[in-house]
């Protein structure tokens, strides 16, 4: 049943014939089955999911349930869960049980989802292939060998293994996104603002935004709709309240203007993943879909901005992690400098070292100006370039990554190749807005490749809608690991 | 060089304690007091994942303050973090203002005492005010060798008063924290406390030979949480500064701590140390947007100000720039002077002015009473001016009905002050009759005096008018007494 599309499920539970509890059930079991395998989860809550599935049945037999009441669902360990280790992927919090549960969690507790677990990410979200978790890498559900992409790469997998039909992640730079593409799944970044930060672990505040992973856009569509919405405690949250954002699912793309930007197009993409870009691309077109090139010619300075301002602000956000209230400290230490150098240089993985020192250098006296102030400029002139193409078209679409799902351990040693993967993604971050991946087609080893689109300020729906369109006439999404 | 012959120059930033319910960036209570940590929520501990909301309380009080100095209230103004490492802070960094900050210039006018009785007018410009966080507490007496630390006071809202480095002496200094401290209580944005921590003083202190343009170093004097030690701390520092100098030293900028037992300044940290706080605007918080809707709403809401009361105290009551200043330094004893001359009447302000600073001030200062708490109201204060002002009783004898109606002898009723008069028969005696009868007495028991006076003592008169007043038990008409013993020895 787990294979099954949310409304299905949705419909089998309440025609009784799964119960929430089978479902949790049956979630924990292929998790049992595939975790050591796969390393999508960090922790199981096994206690947890089956009586909050007992309660789940409570309430569809009171007729109260809502379209995710039962459904099982993983959170990325970047979200606050209350009396349930929160690790964020890192040592320094690998001791940590949050008194208190993230907006999202929250949320999606009310709505009757059944959380049977916490995926494995990257350290602090700062990763693009999962391989800098203090956990161990999580492994591509499609090959092993592989990455499944980051820094959700556990709940991309956990979704991928048909281990969860859906779960939440995080999106700084392409982190939604990319592991979606390299897992052969469908996820969705809304616009900034949209889904709380409350409770979710920051890296990089202005560019954090939560979001959701599902076998479909409809799925996707469901869990983003429970998960939005103005949340007092953030004051980055939009005042928009909370929205269905399936409601133009099943609206025909006749007439939609796609915007294919030259420079996604000019070089740096494989040529396996330029044949499924250019294959889905075509199907847009049969649909209906116009298509028109547009220019983002500041898109290349996108990863040195994202680089300025996501480490500065990641260096500040990490101060917390002293050791003095909760989470590592070292053993031993003399003086309180000492307490703090050692439980932080214990604490921290190699990647999360590397961006609070760089984001420490970029803010400090002398340099501020020649790094924080001109990538903010930069950031502007990014968004700007977005403004304008909006003008010419209703979505942008092109690839997610350069490249099908690269192997464990080949960009470890060059951080730079692994931060250039995020290519496709990062200025849409650094513009705040809405970016979807589904499946579009396999590439090189029968890796899936993923096809990006980028809407306009609060286009979410007409993100899924396109996407869903899409996967009404292709099968792709459909299409489940080996050994799954 | 002598004393004289430097100039001293000294700004001061101030950090008041606003004055309301919750936190800036938390919900958390601000009260004073409480169990280590009772007050601290999941955001003051800064738990993975907290965000802070803004408290458009601690904004309205900004806005309050820039409003009662004639700042810029500023339409928009930026929420920064300054980083660095302290088991009292829990984020890592403090969110402050730095580059926008919500208030900017205005000025204040000060009355400074001139060490001679009298006083003069200072006027100090302000540089800015900002809105931040307080840290958290780090407790060293009560663990061997460890620290506790009280996060109750992490994010209580301080509203950060920089002046301009107009002051010219430790008395100005003083007389400007002074002026501030009342500011702030009078718009009620402060309590004041400065036990509490409530209003706290940094001083940056430099001399200069006089007549030199350029600034000297400065060195910062840190937390300086009374009037008396903000004097004592920039005199120590200044004789230091100067004593350096004229030996062939000069001086480094440094942050220095005040030691109150010994009375001496030493350096914590020098510039080379300093930190760098790596400001940069706070991304979990928009940018302080405050409307010329929300602007006028307050200046609407904003008490008659102490300048503008005092202009009219002396305007009005012909009252000296100095006792309008006394009595505007609170506005407890401004509306208890305001009520007294009501019920007085304005002839009778001058008088008022003088009881209210003067014997009131000191029974008050004496029994450590608010005047809030006066057991003289300020009815009865007015009622007693009234019976000096219609002569039923002498200045001397009003001193006495004062005492009587702060023991509460003659009620609680306005018109106390008659009746103590009554009761104690303290009217003055104006009858010519009755007076000269005393007189007689006086003269015919003091022939002595008599014949002094006569040989052209001078002394002598005043000697017999004494002998008076005693014999009429301090109730005869001083004036005619003077008058009619005139008569008598002429």
């Amino acid at each position: 049943m787990i294979e099954s599309s949310l409304k299905d499920i949705a419909a089998a539970l309440r025609d009784k014939k799964v119960s929430a509890v089978e479902l949790a059930t049956e979630s924990l079991a292929r998790i049992e089955a595939g975790n050591a395998r796969i390393n999508a989860f960090v922790t199981v809550d096994r206690d947890g999911a089956l009586a909050a599935a007992k309660a789940a049945d409570e309430r569809l037999a009171a007729g109260t349930a809502g379209p995710l009441t039962g459904i099982p669902l993983a959170h990325k360990d970047v979200f606050c869960t209350e009396g349930v280790l929160t690790t964020c992927g890192s040592k320094m919090l690998s001791n940590f049980v949050s008194p208190y549960d993230a907006h999202v969690v929250s949320l999606l507790k009310q709505a009757g989802a059944v959380m049977v677990g916490k995926t494995n990410m990257d350290e602090f979200a700062m990763g693009s292939s999962n391989e800098n978790s203090h956990f161990g890498p999580t492994r591509n559900p499609w090959n092993t060998d592989k990455v499944p992409g980051g820094s959700s790469g556990g709940s991309a997998a956990a979704v991928a293994a048909r281990m969860v039909p859906i779960a939440t992640g995080t999106d700084t730079g392409g982190s939604i996104r990319q592991p979606a593409s390299l897992c052969g799944i469908t996820g969705i970044k809304p616009t900034y603002g949209r889904v709380s930060r409350y409770g979710m672990i920051a890296y990089a505040s202005s560019l954090d935004q939560g979001g959701a992973f599902g076998y479909s856009a409809e799925d996707c569509a469901l869990l983003l709709s429970a998960m939005a919405g103005h949340d007092p405690r953030d004051s980055t949250s939009l005042e928009q309240g909370a929205e269905d954002f399936g409601r133009d699912l099943a609206k025909p793309l006749a007439g939609l203007r796609i915007g294919l930007p030259k420079e996604f197009f000019a070089e740096g993409m494989s040529d396996d993943v330029r044949a499924a870009v250019d294959a889905a691309i075509a199907e847009y077109r049969k649909l209906g879909a116009t298509t028109v090139e547009v220019n983002l010619p500041n898109a290349r300075l996108a990863i040195p901005a994202y680089y300025v301002i996501a480490p500065a602000e990641a260096s500040s956000n990490l101060s917390r992690f002293d050791g003095v209230r909760y989470g590592h400290r070292a053993a031993d230490y003399g003086d309180l400098n000492d307490m703090y150098c050692k439980s932080r240089a214990e604490g921290f993985g190699g990647e999360v070292k590397r961006r609070i020192l760089v984001g420490t250098y970029v803010l400090s006296h002398g340099y501020y100006d020649a790094y924080y102030i001109k990538a903010q400029k930069l950031r502007r002139l990014i968004a700007n370039d977005f403004a304008a193409a909006f003008q010419q078209c209703d979505v942008i679409a092109g690839p997610v990554s350069p490249t099908v799902a690269f192997g464990i351990g080949e960009k470890s040693d060059d951080p730079v190749q692994m931060y250039l993967s995020d290519i496709y993604t990062i200025a849409v971050n650094l513009a705040g807005l809405p970016g979807l991946s589904h499946p579009a087609g396999f590439g090189a080893g029968g890796l899936p490749v993923g096809l990006q689109l980028i809407g306009n300020y609060f286009g979410e729906a007409r993100l899924l809608n396109a996407a869903h369109q899409y996967q009404q006439h292709t099968d792709w999404h459909t299409r489940v690991p080996a050994g799954v | 060089m002598s004393r004289t012959d430097w100039e001293v120059v000294i700004g001061l930033e101030i950090h008041t304690q606003l004055n309301t319910q919750s936190k800036i960036f938390s919900g958390a209570s601000t009260a004073f007091g409480a169990e280590p940590n009772a007050q601290a929520c999941a955001v003051d501990i800064a738990l993975p994942g907290v965000l802070p909301v803004l408290n458009k309380g601690a904004v309205e009080r900004a806005i309050r303050f820039g409003l009662a100095i004639g700042a810029t209230v500023a339409p928009k103004s930026i929420f920064a973090r300054k980083n660095y490492f302290y088991p009292d802070l829990p984020k890592g960094y403090q969110i402050s203002q730095y580059e926008l900050p919500v208030v900017q210039g205005g000025q204040i006018t000060l009355q400074v005492p001139d060490g001679k009785g009298g006083a003069y007018e200072k006027v100090v410009n302000l540089t800015r005010a900002h809105l931040e966080e307080d840290a958290g507490k780090s407790l060293h007496e009560d663990f061997h060798g460890m620290t506790g630390i009280d996060l109750n006071r992490a994010g209580t809202p301080l509203l950060e008063i920089v002046s301009e480095p107009d002051m010219r002496s430790s008395a100005e200094a003083v007389a400007y924290a002074k002026a501030l401290h009342a500011l702030v209580r009078w718009i009620d944005i402060c309590d004041g406390n400065m036990q509490e921590g409530s209003f706290r003083c940094d001083a940056n202190v430099s001399v200069r030979p006089r007549g030199q343009a350029e600034f000297g170093t400065r060195r910062e004097i840190k937390n300086l949480n009374s009037f008396r030690f903000l004097q004592q701390a920039i005199d120590y520092e200044i004789q230091w500064q100067i004593e350096l100098i004229e030996d062939g030293g000069k001086v480094q900028q440094a942050t220095v701590l005040f030691d109150a037992d010994t009375g001496e300044t030493r350096a914590m940290r020098s510039k080379e140390d300093a930190h760098d706080y790596r400001y940069f605007p706070d991304p979990d918080l928009l940018p302080l947007v405050i409307d010329s809707a929300w602007i006028e709403r307050v200046r609407g809401e904003l008490p008659e100000l102490p300048e503008a009361l005092s202009a009219r105290f002396q305007g009005e009551y012909g009252l000296s720039a100095y006792d309008a200043t006394t009595l505007t330094a609170s506005r407890e004893v401004a509306q208890f002077y305001l009520d007294t001359v009501a019920a007085a009447g304005t002839a009778n302000a001058k008088t008022c002015a003088n009881w209210v600073m003067g014997d009131l001030a000191a029974r008050l200062n004496k029994a450590e009473l608010d005047i809030t708490a006066s057991p003289v109201s300020a009815l009865q204060l007015a009622g007693l001016v009234q019976r000096i002002a219609d002569n039923t009783i002498s200045n001397a004898i009003a001193k006495k009905v004062f005492e009587a109606l702060w023991n509460k002898e003659g009620g609680d009723d306005a018109n106390a002050a008659d009746t103590v008069i009554e009761a104690q028969g303290l009217k003055q005696v104006t009858d010519s009759g009755a007076i000269e009868a005393i007189i007689d007495e006086v003269l015919a028991a003091n022939q002595k005096s008599v014949e002094e006076f006569r040989a052209g003592k001078e002394k002598a008169f005043n000697a017999l008018v004494g002998q008076c007043m005693k014999a009429s038990k301090g109730k005869a008409n001083p004036a005619q007494v003077n008058e009619l013993l005139k008569k008598k020895l002429g």
